[in-house]
């Protein structure tokens, strides 16, 4: 075993070749996915060189799925069986998309009792769920990346608006699974187009990320330095974006073209399309006319760049006004602000540019593109997580999360703009006697009651031992990981019993569905799964093998002859077994390796201890090697 | 921990045994000194886990520079080659940097958390309030809030909590300067009252704000 001990946070185990990792960006109206090889991220095109790919999928009679271009062509002559801006539903329940109704070009269903919260899509003749859909164009991004590259893609860092609560950020993740993809990261989309434009101009200092994407909008403020990209604070509004431009010039054409009657989809549809082609258009013209026509009635529709800045003018003044939020949170006057990195489409709108650079008193920064810069930062995040890299994003909740408590009033347990990870617990009691059973309610948003927040989930303890009331003392854990996702936990503390806790999302998939989606999705999900676990298996073996050839060195003399013999054959065993794919034998062997050196190690502890005995503390020993340990 | 039960003589020399080689590592160390294995982030004040002398007055710059140093070594990003146990141990030691860099950074928490370490919990962290100047200095500034009716008297009112908040900062650090702890909680008890009242008095504007657009 020649093997050299390594540094902190260096990578010492060889790579496993698992496939490139791709950096997505799953928007509302366009969708965009990139690689970063050696620090530099590049968007991966179609054969016309096109990088976007329109969020939209075709679901045909024949039972063909189109998703992208070639969907959106179908919006017009097919409209029932498209589904656009899907994002707009990830995590949400049947209520909360009837008030986005008239917005929405498409049916949609509550769910079955069987079924999750979330709201169902009714779209030709098929009930989707919105996760069915986004996995659908997961699968076509994994698909385009795969032809581009010539290797296969199974993992991926997928970007979410900052502003996505719990139940939406599960949504994505778990599309991201049906289709195939391995989640490396769920990474917030300002964050994202702060590390693609950080790393490309080297910025130091304090940023702010303006995103305006097809339906949301988010804000975060980052100090950049010595490529850490620390989030201060972040907000934004999960349902606003450039989306309700389009619905707001698409009213307007549908009530000139027949202000008597209620539009028909294809109507809306075609409306809505014309609306897009005409925003777009007066980004650089001051005025237009435009077409709608359906079913032989054509209309003509005139638009000048004034009237459409009306339009937009209050959704813009509600952008500006939660920048003054977040700001605020953060502490910072806007003039603090060394740069304004803008993000998504519509921040090409002339009128948004102005209003960005009259908020912060500085032009904004456009020269990377506002639709592909967030897959261009995922992409080297995606790099980072698998091959490393010397940048570190640092990111915070976007929205607090809680408890409910007597009276409907929320409890928070984390503050929104936390640092995470993190991890924070708190404590209730039972409020009768002989009380054992107590149902926790846990809610995401800045309100003080419960009806005002968001429902992420409910959830039952059960096995508390009957106590007099006040007595018991039922620790609640909460715990928000680097994707930003939120697990909780509960125990009664006062007997250590262990209980049962059934979560219920209140707007998610329910287990059941979602592993029979997986079964549908993946053929060969049996293998897939095997193989993860046989990586897995050679990681840990390698760690193993790593460890013991440090610790013979450190201390060769407490290594009697035999054992060492018999330590170094075992370990060569593993190492022709780490050649094959059998994981249980792996396995196995590394457990003999760790039975064969049991004795050796409790031999170091004991000599460690006769140091610290000795007054020699191995504090006292790394200190005489290096005199001035800290910075 | 029972004082019955038989001491580790490992434990009692501040030493644990690494999960990956098992070998002997100081309390608070987070690596591991013979495989470099990181190491769960155990139970240390959150002074001690950043490096930081343990005084109220905490020097921002250096605290910042401390996290950073901290997370780069240890956040599980940077652990993207690794067994999915390291990266579980590493998130573990992240999230306890979180915590007391979050802890620290902000002075009313700081002093918050050196009072209850040293049995002084201010009121609030399982402590009741029992100043009575305090108690009814807040409910006038509350009732003068509630009262003003237009942006500029709460702008007024803002502007005064917020020099009264400064002013209390000053308090709190300078009693902790001079080692009296009573008259830290005491200032720090106020201090946390008028953190809330700059809070109301920003979103009592922001209202009016509104009203008047």
């Amino acid at each position: 075993m020649l093997l050299q001990i390594h540094e902190p946070g260096e990578t010492p185990l060889p790579h496993e070749q698992r496939g490139t990792a791709v950096g997505i960006d799953l928007g509302t109206t366009n969708s965009v996915v990139a690689v970063a090889t050696d620090g530099t991220p590049e968007v991966l095109r179609d054969a016309g060189g096109a990088a976007l790919v329109p969020s939209v999928v075709a679901y045909g009679a024949d039972g063909v799925v189109e998703v992208g271009a070639a969907a959106r062509r179908r919006l017009l002559d097919d409209p029932d069986l498209v589904v656009s801006s899907v994002k707009r539903l990830m995590g949400r329940g049947a209520g909360e998309a009837r008030a986005l109704a008239g917005t929405l070009p498409y049916r949609v269903a509550p769910p079955e009792p069987a079924e999750g919260g979330m709201v169902r899509l009714l779209v030709g003749g098929r009930r989707l769920s919105p996760v069915e859909v986004s996995a659908d164009i997961l699968r076509a991004l994994k698909a385009r990346a795969e032809a581009a590259l010539g290797r296969p893609v199974e993992r991926a860092v997928v970007t979410v608006p900052a502003y996505f609560d719990d139940a939406a950020r599960t949504a994505t993740r778990d599309a991201a699974r049906l289709a195939g993809l391995e989640v490396l990261r769920l990474v917030n989309e300002p964050t994202a187009a702060a590390l693609a434009y950080g790393l490309d101009h080297a910025a130091e200092g304090l940023y702010a990320v303006y995103d305006l994407g097809g339906g949301t909008f988010d804000i975060s403020v980052l100090r950049l330095q010595k490529g850490v990209f620390q989030v201060l604070a972040t907000g934004g509004d999960a349902a606003l974006g450039g989306d309700d431009i389009d619905h707001a010039v698409a009213e307007r054409f549908l009530a000139e073209r027949r202000p008597e009657a209620a539009p028909t989809v294809a109507e809306v549809k075609q409306a809505l399309a014309t609306a897009r082609l005409a925003k777009e258009c007066l980004t650089t013209q001051e005025r237009g006319e435009w077409l709608v026509e359906i079913g032989g009635g054509t209309s003509r529709h005139r638009l000048d760049r004034a009237t459409l800045d009306e339009v937009a003018e209050p959704l813009v003044a509600r952008t500006i006004e939660i920048c003054r939020t977040v700001l605020a949170d953060a502490g910072l006057a806007p003039d603090e602000i060394r740069g304004v990195v803008m993000v998504g489409g519509s921040t090409r709108m002339p009128i948004v540019q102005d209003r960005v650079a009259a908020l912060f008193g500085r032009p904004p920064l456009v020269d990377l593109d506002p639709d592909e810069v967030v897959a261009l930062g995922a992409a080297l995040q995606a790099e980072a997580l698998t091959a490393g890299s010397d940048t570190l994003l640092l990111d915070v909740t976007p929205l607090s999360l809680g408890i409910e408590t007597m009276g409907g009033i929320v409890e928070k347990v984390i503050e929104r703009n936390t640092p995470i990870p993190v991890a924070r617990a708190q404590e209730f009691t039972t409020y009768q006697d002989g009380q054992t059973g107590m149902l926790f309610h846990v809610v995401q948003g800045e309100r003080e009651m419960v009806d005002e927040c968001r429902s992420l989930a409910r959830f039952e303890l059960t096995g508390i031992p009957p106590m007099t009331a006040g007595a018991a003392r039922i620790r609640v854990s909460f715990a928000v990981d680097a994707d930003g996702l939120l697990t909780v936990t509960a125990q009664e503390k006062t007997t250590g019993a262990r209980q049962h806790v059934e979560v219920r999302p209140s707007y998610g998939l329910g287990e059941d569905e979602m592993a029979r989606m997986l079964r549908d999705s993946m053929e060969h999900a049996s293998d897939d799964m095997g193989r993860r676990l046989l990586i897995e298996a050679r990681v840990e073996a390698r760690r193993v093998l790593l460890a013991l050839d440090a610790a013979t060195k450190a201390d060769a003399a407490l290594l009697p002859a035999d054992e060492r013999a018999a330590i170094a054959a075992a370990a060569a065993g593993l190492e022709r077994l780490l050649a094959g794919d059998d994981r249980h034998a792996i396995d196995a062997a590394v457990e003999e390796l760790e039975r064969l050196s049991r004795a050796f190690a409790q031999r170091r502890m004991d000599k460690a201890i006769r140091l610290a005995l000795a007054g020699r503390s191995i504090d006292a020993v790394a200190a005489e090697a290096a005199p001035n340990p800290t910075e | 921990m029972s004082p019955t039960n038989p001491i580790d003589p490992a434990t009692a020399h501040g030493l644990s045994a690494c999960w990956s080689c098992q070998g002997p590592v100081a309390a608070g160390e987070p690596f591991c000194p013979t495989c470099g294995a990181v190491q769960p982030p155990g139970q240390a004040d959150h002074f001690t886990r950043l490096g930081l002398p343990r005084a109220f007055d905490v020097d921002l710059q250096a605290l910042d520079r401390a996290y950073f140093a901290r997370q780069r070594a240890l956040h599980p990003d940077r652990m993207a080659r690794h067994s999915a146990r390291e990266r579980a141990i590493a998130e573990s030691q992240s999230v306890s940097l979180n915590d007391a860099y979050e802890t620290l950074r902000d002075p009313m928490r700081r002093a918050g958390y050196m009072l209850a370490a040293a049995g002084r919990p201010v009121a609030g962290d399982g402590a009741t309030i029992d100043d009575h100047a305090l108690l009814s200095e807040t409910m006038e500034a509350r009732e003068a809030l509630m009262e003003a009716a237009t942006e500029t008297e709460v702008a007024a009112l803002a502007a005064r909590a917020a020099a009264d908040r400064a002013a209390c900062l000053a308090d709190v650090a300078g009693a902790f300067a001079a080692g009296d702890l009573d008259a830290a909680r005491r200032h720090a008890t106020r201090l946390r009252y008028l953190v809330k009242l700059v809070e109301e008095a920003h979103r009592r504007r922001l209202s009016l704000a509104g009203k008047a657009a």
